[in-house]
């Protein structure tokens, strides 16, 4: 059998210079102190913000650049400063809030065992609620795994999400989606796969149509940057280019894919953002951690897209605070340093800072404030545990598992499930054992 | 008269006048009047707006409707795919094209993994109404890459449709019917007889669709339920079970051979119409399946269990099938890998054999 290092006649003794492989390797690993200082952080405020109509090209400083409007005293600064209101503040803050005291109980729940697995999104609360606050209530939205934000920002119900994370008798999704896998037609969400990347062209086709029809819909689609190395983000910006599409895609580099650091993405090349400027479409990198720069930046790409300007790229540099899920252990692949030195510090915090600072809140207010959120999620959790949770008893009539196959059931469906409701009663006499 | 050649009379009605039409002249009648019909239907593909496609199965209708009704894409499959998701979930009706069969791996993650379960795992809350249509089979020396006959892949996917037509009426019946579908439906177009039935001798005078009756088709609206074979000939001695181009291949086997077969014309491999396979197997007791695909594993294997499962207690001989080989389309070969009249008429005698 021929060797992959057989060489072809006439090679033998040649004196060109041997060849390397590089393998990328993250800078810290468990155990080893943590210093970011190589990021090169900008000063707040100092970032160039381009009229929302301006050429492409434009944009791209702002590619390698960092948009950032709260500086350390507290203070927006800059001509990205948003100027929202003291109310649209606290509402921001309060929703970022809510995500978190979810998270933390959902997270607790799944150990607990009363669902198979929970991802939490701490640190990157800003890139998905602030986000969305910058978008139309309809405009649609085709989130990844870990946009719970969007969702909150746009006020579905706690007891929802909790049926769909129990697969409880409850959860309008009949049992058949992994836990945060949530959906709302009625709240323009789309429904997430696990499939990555695959939400991009599809946002993009959602945007086309709607300009196809006249309509002022856009559409806006989160991914993480471990999933740019995906062919669908490459159709989809290839696609969002050709046909002007109004459409935001969002960029989240929160610096892990799972085990994989951003280097495996292509991190060590070039900024995500700096991506858009190959396919001629506007781009912009902005700190993830800051919700007001979050808000502007996505504002700004919704602003452009409604007014026939075009797709945006946004990289919301950010950091995954915690596992990617619970079935992840971060502890063994990245020192346990790096959360607690992340340069851009909790958007959660420096927004109440800058509430704080501007004389509109006050730490009393955020600690009353958390711990009515925190009850706010028990009552869900527990009207939701009324619906069942899962792994206990058999939520969903056996018929439902064949049904949405197809829009009418077709003879060999029709079998299936026939058996399935057949075989109950030898299988499961008294249901699922508790 | 059949169940389903009374329901397809029926539909007929409603087209109007009849023209003579060969298969892309019909899919492109198809596509006319639903872009007429309905202002949701939209085209996109590679090379079809303004150059029609490479089949011409899109002529004029750019022309027609304008450039956001029917539009070139970029050479990306998955790309086409992913957007047509997209614009299933926003409400339109979009008809991919996919210029060959064989180009449609790098878009099957968005068919397979998205259009195919969107109405599932979103529990019927967003739909993905599409209808890929994409040439397909061999035949034309097409080489490994234009010659692939996939459409198994595609029936072992829940939530999926695999639609394929033999005759130029069918074509544009069949196709409105699956752009009204509310599911994701594949439309594989044997391209080896839009231009003329094949009777599988390769150096015989290529034929027309000139004088046939399933060649006239109305210019108007009509259209033929999915799910539903079509009975090209009656017969005793055993059924056959076709789809495409091979429908026309074991006919003219058959009339050269003098054999009595019934000849089932499947038109959809999903749903497929169990009954008429049960009805025409029970009464025959002998079954032969073609296909162009290859063999192991492939649409036949499932035929196959369908019948023995079902009708084994009539049956008076096994179950054969005739297929392509386990090889890639070799060009140069192409004639020695069809499964044409020698392979078909073995198949056939050891059939009736007992």
């Amino acid at each position: 059998m021929a060797k992959a290092t057989d060489r072809a006649a006439g090679d033998k003794g040649s004196n060109r210079p041997k060849l390397a492989l590089h393998v990328p390797e993250p800078r810290y690993r468990p155990g080893d102190t943590v210093d970011f200082s190589h990021l090169g952080i900008t000063e707040p405020g100092a970032q160039p913000r381009p009229d929302e109509t301006a050429e492409a090209r434009e944009t791209y400083p702002l590619c390698d650049d960092l948009i950032r409007v709260l500086g350390d005293d507290d203070k927006a600064h800059g001509p990205w400063d948003p100027r929202l209101d003291a109310d649209t503040l606290r509402r921001m803050l309060r929703e970022m809030a809510l995500v978190r005291a979810f998270d933390n109980r959902m997270y607790r729940a799944q150990r607990q065992g009363k669902t198979s697995f929970y991802m939490k999104c701490t640190g990157e609360e800003a890139t998905s609620v602030c986000a969305t606050h910058a978008l139309a209530g309809d405009d649609m939205i085709f989130p990844s795994y870990r946009q719970q934000g969007c969702l909150i920002a746009r006020g579905y119900e706690l007891t929802e999400m909790v049926n769909q994370i129990y697969s409880n008798k409850g959860d309008k999704l009949k049992g058949r989606q992994l836990p945060i896998m949530y959906c709302s037609k009625r709240l323009s969400f789309f429904s997430i796969s696990g499939n990555l990347a695959t939400q991009l062209p599809q946002a993009t086709g959602f945007a086309m149509a709607s300009a196809s029809k006249g309509d002022s819909r856009i559409a806006a689609t989160w991914v993480g940057e471990g999933s740019t190395a995906e062919g669908d983000f490459h159709s989809a910006l290839t696609f969002a280019t050709v046909y002007n599409a109004p459409v935001i895609f969002n960029v989240i580099n929160n610096q892990w894919a799972i085990s994989s650091f951003s280097g495996f993405a292509g991190a060590e090349r070039a900024t995500f953002a700096a991506r858009a400027i190959g396919y001629g479409m506007a781009g912009l990198r902005v700190d993830g951690n800051d919700p007001l720069a979050v808000y502007a930046a996505e504002r700004w790409a919704a602003d452009r897209a409604r007014s026939n300007g075009g797709p945006t790229l946004i990289e919301h540099f950010t950091y995954r605070a915690e596992g990617h899920s619970t079935s992840d252990d971060p502890s063994q692949y990245r020192s346990a340093e790096e959360r607690g030195e992340w340069t851009l510090g909790d958007p959660v915090m420096r927004l109440k800072d800058h509430l704080i600072a501007l004389g509109e809140w006050s730490e009393e207010q955020q600690e009353a404030q958390d711990a009515e959120l925190d009850d706010m999620v028990k009552a869900a959790m527990k009207e939701g545990e009324k619906n069942g949770i899962l792994g206990h008893g058999l939520h969903h009539p056996f018929a439902t598992m064949f049904e949405d196959v197809f829009e009418e059931l077709p003879w060999h469906l029709e079998e299936q499930s026939e058996q399935a409701i057949r075989e109950r009663e030898i299988k499961f006499p008294e249901g699922l054992k508790k | 008269m059949s169940e389903a050649m009374e329901a397809q009379d029926a539909a007929a009605g409603e087209g109007g006048e009849t023209k003579h039409m060969n298969m892309i002249e019909a899919i492109n009648s198809a596509l006319d009047c639903m872009l007429a019909k309905d202002d949701d239907v939209i085209l996109l593909g590679e090379d079809i707006g303004y150059f029609g496609g490479v089949f011409r199965c899109t002529a004029g209708l750019q022309e027609k409707y304008g450039k956001t009704r029917v539009f070139d894409t970029p050479i990306s499959e998955c790309g086409i795919i992913g957007v047509a998701v997209g614009m299933g979930a926003y409400g339109l009706r979009p008809v991919p094209e996919i210029q060959f069969a064989d180009y449609i791996y790098p878009g099957l993650d968005q068919l397979i993994s998205e259009a195919a379960r969107l109405r599932y795992r979103s529990a019927g809350e967003f739909i993905a109404p599409m209808t890929v249509r994409s040439p397909f089979g061999g035949g034309i020396f097409g080489g490994q890459t234009h010659s692939q006959s996939p459409e198994a892949i595609f029936t072992h996917v829940a939530g999926l449709k695999t639609v394929i037509p033999a005759t130029p009426y069918d074509a544009k019946g069949l196709l409105i019917s699956c752009i009204e579908d509310n599911d994701p439906v594949i439309f594989f177009e044997p391209k080896r007889i839009y231009n003329g039935p094949f009777d599988g001798y390769y150096d015989r005078p290529a034929k027309n669709w000139k004088g046939r009756e399933d060649a006239q088709v109305p210019e108007g609206y009509y259209s033929i339920p999915l799910g539903k074979a079509r009975t090209v000939t009656e017969g005793d001695q055993l059924t056959i079970l076709a789809y495409g181009t091979m429908v026309h291949v074991a006919e003219a086997v058959c009339r050269e051979k003098g054999v009595e077969a019934e000849i089932l014309d499947l038109r959809t491999l999903v749903p497929l119409d169990i009954e008429a396979i049960e009805a025409s197997v029970e009464r025959t007791g002998r079954c032969l399946i073609v296909h162009e695909a290859t063999r192991t594993s492939g649409f036949g294997a499932e035929l196959s269990a369908l019948v023995t499962e079902r009708c084994f207690y009539h049956l008076e001989a096994p179950v054969e099938r005739v297929t392509g080989f386990d090889t890639p389309y070799p060009h140069s070969l192409e004639w020695a890998y069809f499964p044409g009249p020698v392979r078909i008429g073995e198949a056939i005698d050891k059939i009736l054999q007992d």
